[in-house]
């Protein structure tokens, strides 16, 4: 791990070197934008180059690789065979049969498999604000968001997603669903805007921790707490959990209510059925927070000095 | 015996200063506690006795297991990856050389986590749960005191199992592939997911007989009075004894033959 770490100074230099000047001044409007496009451009490079340098790096274990992929895919894999098992029991759970409960299932591992990879490792923040190391992130010219977005980054992690996505294939498959173009674009949609859904709950969490310090499983607890709910029907919880994660924490966004609609089912709040084709945009709005949070974050860190 | 106390102690207070990190995953447990319940009261409306389990049985099943996961570490956590980096940087030769057994060691401390997290992180969740649902908790002290014998045991197969998979360590350099499998185990073989109970068949049977189930199902059953009379507790906490004892035996083994593997560099 810690040659590892070197290895990471090195990338993040030579992601310095070129584009030194970024941001250096923003006299008027044009100037401003062009140099926030810049900003993002760059973020978007320097991801991309700490991530590169964190598969090759993984890769030398291939073996344990692997094993990491095979072993993520079985240990999300294992609450479908609980569910399973449940049906060996009983028909329905909470009126859904196990087909429309694999498609709720495995849309919701799949989002988050993909929050999970692309910028799972935002809750190492608070390790990292506790040693210090946070400190190197800040005066490297790279926005600190991509580099703890990219810290670590695990590709075993395509283990859930191809495990949700197999789960989902099944249901679809197998359910008797009159698909329309609506809800055929409502799948790949649900999947893509749960993603960006948790996504913005991870960022919101990492901006937690510097208030906080170490507090990361309460991060968990949205993450994959919302997702093991998720993936058993609306019907079985109690109304005011379902408000909750409707309009608190919009997770219902995340795959129930566009679920819903292509299972052709009523959902529990009785919401008019246009809301099923909202995800992308809660995503979207769920981000401002998100953001701002994460800046006065940013804003309020002190150095532990160490 | 008073080093290994000293030890355990350390281990005590080494997480009990992780005071915000402890509120979190007492928050996380509840959190999970009440979306298992719900799933639970769903299933069980549906198949009364399900398991041998009434419905206040199977409540205080999810809630007495959430209050139990960190301690006896069934979702990952504890010492093992610690042990492991020691063993990958090579600082494992020092404690080969300490005049206190490897294995008893790493005991003591694990002993002395799993101490503070149960009372840390097992007393609101249960608290909890019992302020929201119909929990079927017994009255009869000694059903309790049988159960903290029993949970006493848990943790001591669950830190066999796991010493072995840091050992791993020692040929495969990276543990992370076999602790994500261990912790696959051990999260669906204990009971964790759903009552051991509930699982059809001969793969019942299976994973009953399994030391997973020494973890988290037996404990559990002896809280619920499942083993009726003097006997059957006597046989549920043999069952775990008996596994702690093997396990820890082949975790012997398996230490030998690791450090008669290490070699040690100078500088």
């Amino acid at each position: 791990m810690a040659e590892a770490g070197v290895e990471a100074e090195a990338v993040a230099g030579a992601v310095a070197g070129p584009r030194f000047r970024a941001g250096g001044f923003a006299g008027d409007g044009a100037v401003a934008q062009e140099a926030r496009r810049g900003r993002v451009r760059e973020g978007l490079r320097g991801y991309r180059l700490i991530v590169g340098m964190w598969i090759r790096s993984t890769m030398t274990y291939r073996t344990s690789f692997v094993l990491t992929t095979v072993g993520h895919a079985a240990i999300t894999l294992l609450d479908f065979v609980a569910i399973y098992i449940m049906f060996s029991h009983v028909d329905a759970l909470g009126g859904f049969t196990l087909p429309e409960i694999a498609l709720l299932y495995g849309s919701c591992s799949a989002s988050l498999g993909l929050a999970d990879m692309l910028l799972g490792n935002t809750d190492r923040i608070g390790a990292r604000i506790r040693d210090g190391s946070l400190d190197t992130m800040l005066v490297r010219p790279v926005p600190v968001l991509a580099q703890v977005a990219a810290d670590r980054f695990a590709l075993r992690r395509l283990g859930r997603i191809g495990q949700g996505l197999g789960v989902m294939g099944w249901a679809v498959w197998t359910l008797d669903v009159e698909w329309t173009a609506g809800k055929v674009l409502l799948v790949p949609v649900m999947v893509l805007a749960g993603a960006a859904i948790f996504a913005a709950v991870m960022v919101t969490g990492a901006a937690f921790q510097f208030v906080s310090g170490d507090a990361a499983e309460v991060q968990n607890s949205f993450t994959y707490g919302g997702c093991t709910m998720l993936q058993y029907p609306p019907t079985v919880f109690a109304q005011d959990l379902v408000r909750g994660v409707t309009f608190i924490v919009p997770l219902a966004f995340v795959n129930w209510l566009p679920a819903l609609h292509v299972l052709g089912r009523p959902d529990p709040l009785g919401l008019p059925g246009w809301v099923a084709f909202l995800s992308p945009l809660v995503a979207f709005v769920v981000f401002l927070p998100a953001s701002l949070a994460w800046r006065a974050g940013v804003r309020s860190y002190r150095s532990t000095g160490s | 015996m008073r080093l290994h106390l000293a030890v355990a102690a350390g281990g005590f207070r080494r997480y009990a200063t992780y005071g915000t990190a402890t509120a979190a995953g007492v928050f996380t447990n509840t959190v999970f506690g009440f979306i298992v319940a719900y799933t639970y009261i769903a299933l069980w409306d549906q198949r009364p006795g399900l398991g041998g389990y009434d419905q206040a049985q199977a409540l205080t099943f999810v809630w007495v297991s959430q209050s139990l996961l960190a301690a006896a570490a069934l979702i990952g956590g504890g010492f093992q990856e610690e042990l492991q980096e020691r063993i990958r940087t090579g600082d494992v030769a020092v404690d080969l050389y300490r005049p206190a057994d490897l294995q008893m060691w790493w005991l003591a401390a694990d002993l002395g986590r799993a101490g503070f997290q149960l009372l840390g992180r097992g007393v609101v969740p249960l608290v909890a749960g019992a302020l929201v649902f119909p929990l079927a908790l017994p009255v009869d002290p000694v059903r309790w005191l049988l159960f903290l014998v029993s949970v006493l045991l848990a943790l001591v197969v669950s830190f066999a199992l796991r010493y072995m998979v840091g050992l791993v360590a020692f040929w495969l350099m990276d543990g992370q592939g076999i602790n994500i499998m261990a912790t696959v185990s051990s999260i669906f073989f204990s009971g964790m997911l759903l009552p051991l109970t509930v699982f059809p068949g001969g793969f019942g049977e299976f994973v009953r007989a399994m030391p997973w189930a020494a973890m988290l199902q037996v404990p559990m059953d002896v809280l619920l009075g499942k083993h009726a009379g003097a006997g059957g507790a006597a046989e549920a906490l043999a069952f775990q004894a008996g596994w702690a004892l093997v396990l820890l035996g082949a975790g012997r083994l398996l230490q030998s033959a690791a450090t008669r593997k290490v070699v040690v560099q100078g500088g």
